[in-house]
C-alpha cells in the first residue's frame, strides 16, 4: 500500500514539475511550431491547448504500455520511434472526429492544425522523454497530464499577450514570429523562477 | 503532371537563404532552441539532420510514382523514421556519451517540420536527383543559422567555444551571460537571429 501510495505521490509531484519547472514548452522547446501559429486567439490556443492535454495523457499512457509489454520483450526498443509515432497517428484521428462530431465550430477554427498534433513535437517528445527517464505507469499519467497542462498554460498566456499586443509597433524585422519568441523568452524567464520550488 | 523546371543553382540558393527553413519559414525551431546551448552538440544535430533530410527527400522522391496519394503522409513518416534510427543507433553505438545529451532530440527529427515539409513541398513532385539537393541545402540553410545561434550562445554564456576557453570571454573581468545557456536565452538569441536576418532580407526586396 505504502508503494502505491508513495507512486502516487511521485504522480503528483512530477505532474507540478511538469506545469512549472519542466515546462515542455518553455525549458525543453516542443511544441513550438503550432504555439508560434495558433496562438493569435486565445479561443482557438484553448481549443488546441485541451486537445494536446488529452491526446498527450492518453498517448504518454498508451506508449507506455506498448513499450513495456511489447518492444521490451521482443527486444525491438530501436523501433519505438516508428511505433510511436502510429500509435500518436491513429488517436490524433480518433480525437478528430470525435471533435468533428461534437463540435463543429472548433473543428473549423482549427482546420489543419488538428492533423498538425501528429508532428507536434511535443506528443512525441513527451513519449521519448517518458522513455529516457524510466517513468512507472502512475507517474506517466501524471507527466502526460502535466506537460499537456503545461503547454495549454503557455499557449493560453501567449495568445492573452499577443491579442492585448495587436496595436503596439513592433520593428519590420521583428513582427509575427520574432516578437513571438521574445515574449516566449520572458515567459521563460518568469517560469525559470519556478525552479527549486519542487525538488 | 510535369513540373516547372528549376535549376540546381536556384534550389541551392532558395535552401540557404530565400525560402531558409528557420528565419523565412519558421519550421523546425524546436530543436533550433534547444540542441543550441553548446556548439559540439549542435554541430552533431546539423549533420544527422541535414543527412536525414536529403536521404528522405531523395527516398521519398524515388518512391514518388508508387505512393498512393492518400497515405503519402504515413508513408514520408515512416522513411523518415527509418533514416533517423539509423543515426540514432550509429550515435548511440559509437558515440553514448552525445546520444545522450541530445535526448530525444535525435528521435523528434522525426516530427522535425522542415524534414516533413520538404518532403511534402518538394519530393514529392521533383525527380530524385534534384530532391536530394534540395533536402541537402535546406539542411545547410538549417544548420548555418543554428550554428551561428550556438557559437554566440556558448559564447557568451560559458565564455568557451567548443569547450575550449576563450581569450576575453572566460577571464575575471567578463560576467557570464548564464541566462544565454539556460532556456530564456535560447528564445533571445533565436529571436535576434530571425530579426538580423529579416531585416537584410528586407534591404534585398527593396533593391
Amino acid at each position: 500500500m505504502t508503494s502505491i501510495g508513495h507512486e502516487v505521490w511521485m504522480a503528483v509531484v512530477t505532474c507540478f514539475a511538469a506545469i512549472f519547472t519542466q515546462n515542455i514548452l518553455l525549458t525543453t522547446f516542443l511544441g513550438m511550431c503550432p504555439f508560434t501559429s495558433v496562438s493569435r486567439e486565445v479561443k482557438t490556443a484553448a481549443g488546441l491547448g485541451a486537445a494536446v492535454v488529452f491526446v498527450m495523457t492518453c498517448t504518454t499512457v498508451l506508449n507506455w504500455l506498448a513499450y513495456q509489454y511489447v518492444l521490451i520483450p521482443l527486444g525491438l526498443e530501436f523501433f519505438r520511434f516508428i511505433l510511436f509515432i502510429i500509435i500518436i497517428a491513429a488517436f490524433v484521428q480518433l480525437v478528430e472526429m470525435i471533435i468533428d462530431r461534437y463540435s463543429p465550430t472548433l473543428y473549423q477554427a482549427l482546420g489543419i492544425f488538428l492533423p498538425l498534433i501528429t508532428v507536434n513535437c511535443a506528443i512525441l517528445g513527451a513519449s521519448l522523454f517518458m522513455v529516457i527517464r524510466g517513468y512507472s505507469l502512475i507517474v506517466t499519467v501524471g507527466y502526460g497530464f502535466g506537460s499537456g497542462v503545461g503547454w495549454l498554460l503557455a499557449i493560453l498566456a501567449m495568445a492573452g499577450i499577443r491579442q492585448k499586443f495587436n496595436e503596439a509597433k513592433v520593428p519590420k524585422g521583428l513582427q509575427g514570429p520574432g516578437i513571438t519568441l521574445i515574449i516566449a523568452g520572458l515567459m521563460a524567464l518568469a517560469f525559470v523562477g519556478f525552479t527549486g520550488v519542487l525538488s | 503532371m510535369s513540373p516547372t523546371p528549376i535549376k540546381p543553382r536556384q534550389i541551392m540558393l532558395n535552401g540557404l537563404w530565400r525560402d531558409n527553413p528557420i528565419f523565412r519559414q519558421i519550421l523546425g525551431i524546436c530543436s533550433t532552441l534547444a540542441v543550441t546551448n553548446v556548439v559540439l552538440n549542435t554541430a552533431v544535430m546539423c549533420v544527422s539532420l541535414t543527412l536525414v533530410t536529403a536521404l528522405s527527400c531523395w527516398t521519398v522522391s524515388l518512391l514518388r510514382n508508387w505512393t498512393p496519394r492518400n497515405i503519402r503522409m504515413m508513408v514520408q513518416t515512416l522513411i523518415i523514421a527509418f533514416y533517423v534510427i539509423i543515426v540514432d543507433l550509429i550515435l548511440k553505438a559509437y558515440w553514448p556519451e552525445m546520444s545522450r545529451n541530445l535526448g530525444p532530440y535525435v528521435g523528434l527529427i522525426i516530427t522535425n517540420c522542415i524534414v516533413m515539409g520538404r518532403c511534402e513541398a518538394f519530393a514529392g513532385s521533383n525527380p530524385p536527383r534534384l530532391s536530394f539537393i534540395d533536402g541537402l541545402f535546406s539542411g545547410l540553410g538549417y544548420s548555418f543559422v543554428l550554428l551561428a545561434i550556438s557559437v554566440v550562445r556558448e559564447l557568451l554564456g560559458m565564455g568557451t567555444f567548443l569547450g575550449i576557453p576563450m581569450p576575453y570571454f572566460s577571464g575575471a573581468y567578463w560576467d557570464k551571460w548564464i541566462i544565454m545557456v539556460m532556456p530564456p536565452g535560447a528564445f533571445f538569441a533565436l529571436a535576434s537571429a530571425l530579426w538580423i536576418c529579416r531585416s537584410i532580407g528586407a534591404k534585398e526586396v527593396k533593391k
